[in-house]
């Protein structure tokens, strides 16, 4: 076993809380770094790391490099993808692991050909081949009907990006140990090329897809705009979040921020139930891997049933307020 | 302004079917057409271009066929296009094609601004654009909706998880454009005509002078390893009858499976 090597995860932080993203790769991380005999650390840019580790080491860091600097307090492509070329030139990581986040995505680029590391973007699975150590890095391809695994051979560090909601959060404790490990970066040689004027969080987003259990999805077969109450009326008495095929988003039913799928968000609630939706390629790529999955259709062959736990053939416009009335009725 | 516009030819996903046997693409048959996120970079080139003058010059790296979502550029209203095309750039991964465009580019001369759809819909990796930016070192912002010309920098709003962002940046910069931004226009006849005869160069190893080591499969430092078909249900159900059977059938499931 060789302890010096090492898997790191890029710790996300804005305004000073860690991403969601970052505690489910930390938890995909143990059982890596485990198989691979490496040690699993955290990369941790902002203005005050110390008070942030503590979660880190819970979810499975041993070691947490803090790179601290005003200039690093929100994220700036410039200044973060510097700040970490550097540590990974310095310390040469086995493995590298971002969350394809907004911010993500354009860091982990950015480093890759800073370093002449790999990248693959969107795995939704990933596990270690001892032999070689290989980082096996399997995403979806043409919109999740092919799966492809990719390697890097030659090039180290190994770089990947995985989506919220695609492995598991498993926090060992609240008092797990682990070792701060400070370290300087001069950022006084970057030219400061952009500035951000402004950060807007917008009420609208509320609707958390992500972090929902239940999740009621609307698609073409939802008929118009206003026969989308009923997807809100399951959905409010299930307490679920309310998600959209992206046929209903462009036709402008429903805003995008509701849209599941290749080009909206990647789901994994405990149950996604899918009324109308045919089931395009891309949209199974963003909610295939929940749980248990119901669908409503009234075409028996649309695509959707191929991947549904339950499939019901019928019309939704009878079927989904019906359920909504014997989920109330159960509960009365 | 001088803009360029990256633009990838793709097979419309939309149109892509599956053969149930194989559990595979159908792709023959299926239209090729630009990454539909592309044409709102190119719209976004083509607004900048109306409110200040300029050029917009089409990029795309890619088989010798691409050269036809080039004309659809140029019908649409770019004013050149050019082709990064050779036997020796394919296979290429995204930081081998990083560093071609990143070349194509620099052979243009000065140029403002470079624009790219958010990702490419049949690899959906989002990589090129911030590869291509740092290999021209110039700064970038991923997922921009609008972008407004304010002196000798820019003014971009980029889109987030939660919100948006604004951000002052200087030019020349690079930006990958959501689909938000704006709907690209329909070519007009004359530049459809125009389009069809328009001479576009194809710059391939000899145009561009790569390091031999940087390109193609040789130069890209992921490999496909395999490539299989996703496992599928086993255990489905499918409930038919009357409505209010079916829920209190699919009720009683959930309820075995402790969902709900």
């Amino acid at each position: 076993m060789n302890t010096t090597k090492e898997l790191w995860v890029f710790a996300e932080q804005r305004d000073g809380k860690i991403a969601g993203v970052v505690q489910e790769l930390l938890s995909e991380g143990q059982i890596l770094a485990k198989k691979a005999g490496y040690v699993l650390a955290a990369v941790l840019p902002s203005d005050n790391g110390a008070s942030l580790c503590q979660e880190l080491y819970n979810f499975g860091a041993k070691k947490v490099y803090t790179i601290d600097d005003p200039k690093l307090k929100d994220y700036q492509n410039d200044y973060y993808s510097r700040a970490v070329a550097q540590l990974i030139n310095e310390k040469k990581p086995e493995i590298v692991l971002y969350g394809a986040t907004t911010i993500g995505r354009s860091l982990a680029p950015t480093v890759a050909v800073m370093v002449d590391a790999g990248l693959t973007a969107d795995c939704t699975q990933l596990d270690f081949d001892v032999e070689n150590g290989n980082l096996l890095q399997t995403r979806p391809a043409f919109g999740g009907n092919i799966m492809a695994t990719i390697i890097c051979p030659n090039h180290r560090p190994q770089m990947a990006t995985v989506r919220s909601n695609v492995f598991k959060k498993t926090k060992i404790s609240d008092t797990e140990a682990g070792e701060q490990v400070p370290y300087a970066v001069d950022l006084s040689g970057v030219r400061e090329r952009m500035r951000r004027l402004e950060a807007v969080h917008e009420a609208d987003n509320t609707i958390d897809l992500n972090a929902a259990q239940f999740i009621v999805s609307g698609g073409r077969g939802v008929g118009k705009p206003e026969n989308f109450k009923i997807i809100y009326d399951l959905a409010s008495e299930l307490g679920a979040a309310v998600g959209a095929s992206r046929a209903t988003v462009d036709a402008g039913w429903i805003s995008h921020h509701h849209q599941v799928g290749q080009t909206g968000k990647t789901v994994c609630p405990v149950v996604y139930i899918a009324c109308g939706i045919s089931g395009a390629i891309q949209h199974l790529a963003g909610m295939q891997s929940s749980d248990v999955i119901v669908a409503i259709n009234k075409d028996p062959d649309a695509p959707i049933f191929d991947v549904a736990d339950f499939g019901l053939i019928g019309d939704l416009h009878q079927i989904v307020p019906e359920f909504q009335r014997q989920i109330a009725a159960a509960k009365a | 302004m001088n803009i360029v516009v990256c633009i990838k030819q793709v097979p419309d996903s939309d149109k892509v079917t599956i053969d149930r046997e194989t559990n595979r693409l159908n792709r023959a048959g299926v239209p090729s057409i630009i990454n539909p996120f592309d044409e709102n970079a190119l719209e976004m080139a083509l607004q900048l271009k109306d409110k200040h003058g300029g050029k917009v010059t089409v990029v795309s790296m890619g088989p010798p066929q691409a050269e036809e979502a080039l004309r659809t550029a140029l019908s649409h209203g770019a004013d050149e296009a050019i082709l990064v095309s050779d036997r020796k750039f394919g296979g290429a991964d995204t930081w081998a094609t990083s560093y071609t465009l990143n070349l194509a580019i620099r052979k243009l001369g000065e140029i403002d601004l470079v624009l790219f759809g958010k990702q490419a819909i049949d690899g959906d990796t989002a990589q090129v654009g911030p590869g291509v930016a740092h290999f021209l070192d110039i700064p970038t912002l991923t997922y921009a909706r609008a972008v407004e010309v304010t002196g000798d920098t820019l003014k971009v709003t980029k889109v987030t998880e939660d919100g948006y962002e604004v951000w002052d940046v200087d030019k020349p910069c690079a930006l990958t454009v959501v689909k938000e931004a704006n709907q690209l226009r329909m070519p007009s006849l004359k530049k459809k005509m125009a389009a069809k005869k328009a001479e576009i160069p194809v710059w391939g190893f000899d145009e561009l002078q790569p390091d031999e080591n940087k390109i193609g499969l040789a130069g890209s430092p992921t490999k496909v390893n395999k490539v299989f078909a996703p496992p599928v249900k086993l255990n489905k159900e499918i409930l038919s009858g009357e409505p209010a059977d079916m829920v209190a059938d699919l009720i009683k499931k959930l309820k075995e499976r402790n969902v709900l």
